[in-house]
């Protein structure tokens, strides 16, 4: 049973990722004019457009470009840039590293942090403690992510002058240089992601806590700490698991501001510069990269919240 | 099977959202009252609705006035006039920009939110009143685009259409309508099987007649809390959206590109990068105060299921 509705779970991933390259593919060819006319622009003739067409296989119709472009992708051929004309595959190698890299240091750092709070607050509710933490959570989930990166570029660049306000990289700086250039957009990720699971963790733990074996546990006199680390925690790890996963997925959104302000070399950043200049090949394989992570995320989450299920791990 | 699934995943949704609403064991009251909070946040959010209307009037300066003195400045007296917030890049002065920007900001939002709630809405209650592969079929299509990241939904219809305000609007108002669409199909759902309804039906009333008289009245309190949810994402949305250069286009003022436009200025330790993020947060969080304010306080079960 739990093997047949994870295996049902990867089935609809597969399926939205399928649907998802389909929504990506016409969104991008919906523009009117198509690649050959935006490359020859101005000394387009109708002989060197019908030409150039057929070269590139655009005289074919939509499914057969589309599965030909799914094919391609899938093989890890992106197609070519239409600024410049170095291929996509080249562009993005570097790019998807940082953002790994960045996306990785972000977890690391906040999921502890995340879960120690969420825990502490649910621990002390009421408290004016608990208040300020579930206060300022939820100011900062609802302030977008540039006003968290302006604000501290202010306090830590302008005012105290200890951060660079740009995350430049050479390539070849030593640990702590590149944890100092990484330092800003680090920061501005790890409270946004942060503010989210507190409050999911809080509201998860607090969730257990009414439950009927909690209100047995606080009637047979255990003590609150420890009902919560012995009792609450365990059985809130699974909701959490899906916190962590979501809240990663969440990072997407919050990854293409962070790169933007901190001219971070990503892949979020390389797909704003094709949003720009609409370089719409570079575009769509940015796209798919981005939307595949984030399926696979929330797939994670949700196989995660199964497995962590004792009554669907051991059905009767 | 599929079908225990399909209820399971239900549940979930339903857990998740729950999961989102401030203490389970609040005891239940039924009574409208807002804590001195609550009522703070209001005054902020009718005070930027009235400068929506208003702005433009009280302004010092035009949007688009240069005030030819320079860059940055600090707030204080220049050679045209007195700069409350000081001047922007281009020496305009941001207060009057503010002022003209929150019908920008606040108006597509708020455009956007509605049209999202009248798609979604329709389709959703649609989809609960008939059923079948009507239900199916707007069901899978949401759930496609309920499956990616807002963002970058946004970025590739930028990409292909470019950025105009009426693209804004309905670029945000689809991609919104997803949630929206499944909130309002949920609670038809379950309106349409409470005795009420069933004695409506019996009566031999029309089944618009149902939804205009039975269904809409009694998901009005829920879907009203998520309106202002909504509205905040939406808010952020465009902003973020505004603020990578592909929202509201200058020189007209929104919120998201003056943050963009005067980052640089910075590290002059000019703050008119500052001012308007202060005003899209004093928005956004009031409205959320305002909506965990009333999900506190109102008991309501199905309304804190929503929130």
């Amino acid at each position: 049973m739990m093997t047949r509705m994870v295996m049902q779970r990867i089935g609809i991933g597969f399926a939205t990722l399928i649907v998802v390259s389909i929504i990506v593919f016409i969104a991008t060819s919906i523009l009117p004019g198509d690649v050959a006319q935006i490359v020859l622009g101005q000394s387009a003739t109708p002989e060197t457009l019908a030409a150039l067409r057929a070269q590139l296989g655009l005289d074919q119709p939509g499914y057969v470009r589309y599965f030909s472009w799914l094919g391609n992708m899938m093989t890890g051929d992106l197609g070519i840039s239409k600024a410049g004309g170095a291929t996509i595959s080249s562009l993005i190698g570097g790019r998807l590293g940082n953002t790994l890299m960045m996306a990785g240091w972000v977890a690391v750092i906040s999921i502890p942090i995340s879960i120690a709070l969420g825990l502490w607050a649910a621990m002390h509710p009421g408290t004016w403690l608990d208040r300020i933490v579930t206060f300022g959570t939820l100011s900062l989930i609802s302030v977008p992510e540039f006003f968290i990166a302006t604000v501290a570029v202010l306090i830590l660049a302008v005012e105290l002058r200890w951060l660079p306000s740009t995350a430049y990289m050479t390539g070849d700086e030593s640990f702590l240089q590149l944890m100092k250039a990484l330092a800003m957009p680090l920061i501005t990720l790890v409270i946004v992601v942060s503010a989210q699971m507190i409050r999911m963790t809080r509201a998860g733990i607090l969730n257990v806590m009414s439950s009927p074996y909690i209100e047995m546990a606080i009637l047979k006199g255990v003590p609150r700490g420890r009902i919560i680390l012995r009792h609450a925690f365990f059985n809130a790890i699974g909701p959490i698991i899906n916190v962590i996963a979501l809240n990663l997925a969440y990072l997407v959104s919050g990854v293409v501001i962070v790169e933007t302000i901190f001219a971070y070399p990503g892949l979020a950043k390389l797909m704003i510069d094709g949003v720009q200049t609409r370089d719409l090949p570079l575009v769509q394989a940015c796209a798919m990269i981005f939307c595949a992570t984030y399926v696979v995320l929330i797939l994670i989450a949700d196989v995660g919240s199964i497995l962590s299920n004792p009554r669907l791990r051991n059905p009767k | 099977m599929t079908e225990q699934v399909a209820s399971k995943k239900e549940e979930e949704v339903l857990a998740e959202l729950d999961s989102f609403a401030e203490l389970p064991d609040a005891p239940p009251k039924r009574k409208f009252r807002l804590s001195w909070v609550g009522w703070v946040s209001v005054g902020v959010v009718v005070f930027w609705l009235v400068i929506c209307v208003i702005g433009p009037s009280i302004a010092p300066f035009h949007e688009m006035d240069m005030d030819g003195d320079d860059s940055f400045l600090p707030a204080g007296q220049g050679e045209y006039g007195y700069f409350y917030l000081g001047t922007d890049y281009l020496s305009r002065d941001t207060l009057s920009r503010i002022l003209f920007g929150a019908r920008n900001t606040i108006g597509i939002s708020l455009a956007a939110t509605l049209l999202a709630y009248l798609m979604g809405i329709t389709l959703g209650i649609l989809a609960a009143v008939k059923g079948g592969w009507i239900d199916m079929g707007i069901s899978r299509v949401n759930d496609a685009i309920l499956a990616l990241p807002t963002i970058m939904l946004g970025l590739i219809v930028i990409a292909a259409l470019g950025s105009s305000i009426p693209i804004l609007i309905g670029t945000a108002a689809v991609i919104y309508a997803t949630s929206v669409f499944r909130i309002a199909r949920a609670l038809g759902q379950d309106i349409m099987v409470q005795d009420y309804v069933e004695a409506a039906a019996t009566r031999g009333e029309g089944i618009w007649w149902i939804i205009r008289a039975e269904v809409l009245p009694n998901a009005a309190m829920p879907l009203a809390t998520d309106f202002g949810l909504r509205l905040v994402f939406v808010v952020l949305f465009i902003s973020s959206l505004s603020f990578l250069g592909l929202g509201v286009q200058p020189p007209a003022s929104d919120w998201g590109s003056m943050v963009r436009e005067n980052l640089q200025g910075l590290t002059y330790g000019s703050y008119a990068a500052i001012w308007p993020a202060v005003a899209i947060a004093s928005f956004t969080i009031a409205i959320n105060l305002i909506v965990d304010d009333i999900s506190a306080k109102s008991g309501g079960s199905l309304a804190k299921k929503m929130v």
